[in-house]
């Protein structure tokens, strides 16, 4: 497969609407639209970037990929750096770290997510995923019940109201998973099916 | 052999992640941007700039005629409902509690006023009697132009913004300037205690 330009293309376009003076002064204007919107936006340009690459760059990382393990821990750890309150901050007030917000939040988060999720084995993505709902509400409680902002560029009841909204959606998360979980049909895993494993 | 690479990789990507983290939180000390202004100044002073004022009593002066004394700085807006009246107690409490260095002329208290237009020297001094002024040592003033004000706030890290109903909500904290007119350390409000016995102890020395 070879480089898929017109995905390109409209990937570049998708950021460069994001980066836009008006689609930021929109979703920079609250910590909630920053985060619930913005961020899952730019990761998601970067997952649609995914389906773009040249089948070779694709296999190349894929050698340094077993079991998925490098994109999520990539993901996980990009992912810790922008959960700073400084770093949002910081993402607002300078245009550097604001070019460093839009660059690799796709790349580094959206695109290996995009390509390690396939590879990673059934316990890999239980665990990741267990990860993310505990994530979502260790900061939503945090948020509900500081007494603090820890934005400077965002008001109290902003951090609380963003706080409700990753309890609502630890929640819903949680409430995905156990239906699969109780309900589901699972997909094992290419690795488990060469190795002959079962479910 | 991918197992190697894989696990290779994973390597770079915690050492790279880890070394990202510890340089954006300088050391895991500052997780918010408060906080890490706070040790900024702590481990650099920072010097002030000169920009000019006007007291309550109409008088002008500029920071610069300061020099020379220990100042506590705070700012605030004399409609404020939340902060800056207990940042205005705050101040009237430190008099009492710094009372002898204030009378040795080592100390003064000075609170800045982000909403100039409407502090004017009459509400600056209406501000200072609600809180009990003891009458010595506390200067309220505001910047008289928009580069001044401006100057003021980036330097002592104050940040401003409407909060949708005609006022304002800001970082409370209390600065502390040196005699040189450097920027030595930034305090919690609402624990006049602590500032005053931090204040003591760089007194003696």
């Amino acid at each position: 497969m070879r480089l898929r330009l017109p995905t390109i293309a409209a990937c570049v376009m998708a950021v460069l609407v994001l980066v836009s003076p008006p689609a930021r002064a929109w979703l920079e204007s609250s910590m909630t639209a920053q985060m619930l919107v913005q961020l899952p936006l730019l990761a998601a340009v970067g997952a649609w970037m995914a389906s773009a690459l040249p089948a070779s760059a694709g296999e190349w990382f894929a050698r340094r990929d077993r079991w998925g393990i490098n994109g999520l821990l990539l993901a996980s750890m990009t992912s810790l750096v922008w959960m700073l309150p400084r770093a949002l901050d910081a993402a607002v007030d300078d245009a550097w770290i604001a070019g460093a917000k839009f660059a690799t939040i796709p790349l580094l988060i959206g695109m290996p997510l995009a390509l390690s999720w396939r590879r990673a084995s059934l316990v890999l993505r239980g665990v990741f995923l267990a990860e993310t709902i505990a994530t979502c509400f260790r900061l939503g409680w945090l948020y509900q019940v500081s007494p603090q902002r820890l934005c400077s560029n965002y008001l109290l009841n902003d951090q609380q109201r963003l706080g409700y909204w990753l309890l609502v959606i630890g929640a819903a998360l949680f409430v995905l998973l156990m239906g699969k979980l109780l309900a589901g049909r699972f997909d094992p895993g290419p690795d488990a099916q060469m190795q002959g494993g079962e479910r | 052999m991918d197992t190697l690479r894989t696990l290779l990789l994973s390597l770079l990507i915690v050492i790279a992640g880890g070394a990202t983290l510890a340089a954006a939180t300088d050391g895991f000390r500052a997780f918010t941007t408060e906080s890490a202004r706070r040790l900024a100044v702590r481990e650099h002073a920072v010097p002030v700039p000169d920009f000019p004022l006007q007291s309550a009593s109409g008088g002008h002066f500029t920071l610069q005629d300061l020099r020379g004394h220990w100042l506590l700085v705070d700012f605030v807006y004399t409609r404020c409902q939340a902060w800056c009246s207990v940042l205005g107690g705050e101040f009237a409490q430190l008099q009492d509690l710094l009372a002898a260095p204030i009378a040795q002329d080592r100390l003064r208290l000075l609170s800045i006023s982000f909403d100039p237009v409407n502090d004017d020297p009459a509400q600056l001094a209406a501000y200072q009697h609600r809180f009990g002024d003891r009458g010595h040592g506390w200067i309220a003033a505001r910047p008289l132009d928009g580069a001044s004000l401006n100057l003021a706030t980036r330097v002592f890290g104050i940040r401003v913004i409407a909060d949708g109903t005609g006022g304002y909500i800001h970082n409370a904290s209390i600065a502390l300037v040196d005699p040189q007119g450097r920027l030595v350390r930034i305090f919690d409000s609402g624990r006049p205690d602590v500032v005053a016995a931090a204040l003591q102890e760089m007194l003696a020395q």
